[in-house]
């Protein structure tokens, strides 16, 4: 009983420092004039949201381009980081641990650090200004993540079921869609996650590459919290989160093998 | 169907010995051949090669008298049940023995009638929805061989099916294997590490020693008249008497010992010469205690009881000798006892010299 309420605790505790900080972004979204030290704002309001909702404001066009360049930098997360990850998972081969540095490091040096080199690149690839390099930029801290998951994931797989499927009739194609892809599954659900969203989250490599004329959610979103408009931000700020909670929420049963919430 | 191999050869990349060497060996159709071997000796290799999943440097697969080496193991007719080949975990017992039909592409309806009929064959009828987790390790091995046979394959390949299981579900299971290898009549190649379980389970024995085939006999025979002292010492062979054979007998520390018939003659046809050195050996179970022709003096060392048995190691004029004797004939016996020993004469096998080290 006792570890229970403890556990319960921590729980509720963890939640709360988790969305606590929510709550003033929500809480401006729907306000209409709330100034220090009023506890709650004087009046309501949904202007906010109406206005996020509109065409003029930007808001729904860098959702959708934040959608696109998400998904399509996963997708070839995916493609790289499933055959990539199963090398480096299963096999020892020369100069596997400077391949491991090198996937490592897009993680560990800050974006900042390599942000105008790169943009001197792209400019000299005319990729600046565009969706495919700003894709492509958000790819060179994705995929490394999505590598590392696979990586793990291949380490403990056992490749004598697929030799197994083989042998018992199985075409190559067919022991990947009916042995390999269910074992990875969970692992590659994790990982695609990851991508998702350090794609979704990515500021600073889409201003530089994109040049401005890239308008992703976390842009549109800056641009109103500097302007000081608060009620905007707090509207767009709850959209940008949306997507990441909900996928969470419908992966965490594959994730952890048990349906969301406290109880198990 | 009768598999062929023909001087099949595999060396791994970055290891100096060939795992497997000249390896030549035709296996009967309908036989249950045990390809026997100590761990390391390339057994498993030789089942991946054979099953398509590796490929031979060199030699040649021949399955009923066509080549199999260009077809890809998903068309070879050849099923190897992989010996940590448990059942694919996310499927169900009965999606795992169906599994191989619906990669054919059979219909649903068609893949449910053989794999109930399957289930029932390996004594698992009704426990088809359950999770191989939900398994015992007995069931989970009969599901596994299930799951080869519904294919009805010409060549069936066991990856040491029993190493997995205790003492009680091994004997079951080995019954099992040889009652349906017994009613479909498949031709079953069947590793193993342990000569007991090959002795019981095979109509033949294939040994493979260091890569190499050091001799294919029914049991029976392989156990009397090994063909190399490897195979002997392999088979629990512990008596070795070097000598020379002369006039169909052997000279040696023992005196002189006349060989049987036939016996005497071994590697003649090679050498051309009747006078040649050997290696005379008998089986410690043959050897008797008491008086007989030729009965020789010997002096007890000392006894162990071995459970069914009891060994009892002898010296014979200076000559170590063992003997596996029932337990209450051995009861009486004391270190330093001095006895007669017979070695009858229709147990004694020759190894020539040049087979010595083969």
């Amino acid at each position: 009983m006792r570890a229970d309420r403890v556990r319960l605790l921590a729980g509720m505790a963890l939640a709360l420092w988790l969305v606590l900080p929510l709550v003033p972004l929500a809480i401006w979204s729907v306000a209409h004039g709330w100034r220090f030290p009023d506890l709650l704002p004087v009046a309501w309001s949904f202007k906010a949201w109406s206005h996020a909702f509109s065409a003029s404001s930007g808001v729904l066009h860098g959702l959708g381009q934040s959608m696109l360049i998400a998904s399509v930098a996963t997708a070839l997360a995916i493609l790289v980081g499933v055959p990539a990850g199963r090398a480096l998972g299963l096999y020892r081969f020369r100069g596997k641990q400077l391949v491991l540095l090198l996937l490592v490091a897009p993680v560990l040096v800050p974006p900042i650090a390599i942000a105008p080199g790169l943009h001197g690149v792209f400019l000299q690839l005319g990729l600046t200004g565009g969706v495919p390099g700003v894709i492509l930029a958000h790819l060179i801290p994705v995929i490394p993540y999505m590598t590392l998951v696979m990586a793990a994931v291949f380490g403990r797989f056992d490749t004598s079921h697929e030799a197994q499927a083989r042998s018992l009739g199985a075409r190559p194609w067919q022991v990947f869609a009916h042995v390999t892809l269910p074992a990875i599954l969970p692992g590659l659900l994790t990982g695609a996650l990851f991508a998702f969203l350090v794609s979704w989250s990515q500021y600073l490599l889409t201003l530089v590459i994109g040049g401005g004329r890239v308008q992703t959610l976390p842009l549109v979103l800056y641009g109103f919290a500097t302007s000081g408009r608060n009620d905007l931000t707090g509207a767009i700020a709850i959209l940008y989160i949306l997507p990441g909670a909900l996928v969470l929420a419908l992966t965490a049963r594959f994730l952890t093998g048990r349906a969301p919430g406290l109880a198990p | 169907m009768m598999l062929e191999l023909r001087g099949l050869t595999k060396t791994y990349p970055g290891h100096d010995r060939r795992t497997v060497e000249g390896l030549s060996l035709t296996v009967p159709q309908g036989s249950l051949t045990a390809l026997l071997g100590p761990s390391g000796a390339g057994k498993s290799t030789v089942m991946q090669m054979i099953a398509g999943l590796q490929a031979p440097d060199a030699g040649d697969i021949r399955l009923g008298g066509k080549s199999i080496l260009d077809v890809p193991p998903e068309r070879r007719g050849v099923v190897l049940v992989f010996q940590n080949a448990p059942l694919f975990p996310h499927l169900t017992l009965a999606q795992n023995v169906g599994f191989g039909l619906r990669m054919r592409g059979l219909s649903a309806p068609v893949v449910a009638a053989e794999v109930a009929a399957m289930l029932e064959r390996v004594q698992l009828a009704g426990l088809g929805n359950r999770r191989p987790h939900e398994l015992s390790g007995g069931q989970v091995q009969r599901g596994a061989l299930a799951r080869a046979l519904v294919l009805k394959p010409d060549l069936l390949l066991l990856d040491e099916p029993l190493s997995n299981l205790d003492a009680g579900l091994r004997d079951e299971m080995r019954a099992l294997i040889m009652t349906l290898q017994r009613e479909t009549g498949v031709t079953t190649v069947v590793v193993t590490h342990d000569q007991a379980e090959a002795v019981v389970l095979a109509d033949r024995i294939a040994l493979l020693l260091d890569g190499r085939l050091a001799q294919v006999a029914a049991p029976r025979e392989i156990f009397a008249r090994p063909a190399t002292l490897a195979v002997a010492r392999f088979f629990g062979g512990v008596n070795f008497l070097a000598g020379r054979v002369t006039g169909g007998a052997f000279d040696c520390a023992l005196g002189r010992l006349p060989l049987p018939r036939g016996v005497a003659d071994r590697g003649v046809a090679d050498r051309g010469v009747a006078d040649r050195p050997g290696t005379l050996t008998i089986r410690p179970e043959a050897v008797r205690l008491g008086q007989g022709d030729g009965a020789l003096s010997a002096r007890v060392i000392g006894t162990t009881f071995l459970g069914t048995q009891t060994r009892v190691e002898l010296s014979v004029s200076g000559q170590r000798l063992e003997a596996l004797l029932a337990p209450e004939a051995a009861s009486a016996l004391i270190p330093g006892q001095l006895l007669d020993v017979t070695l009858p004469t229709e147990a004694l096998w020759l190894i020539p010299e040049d087979q010595k080290h083969g």
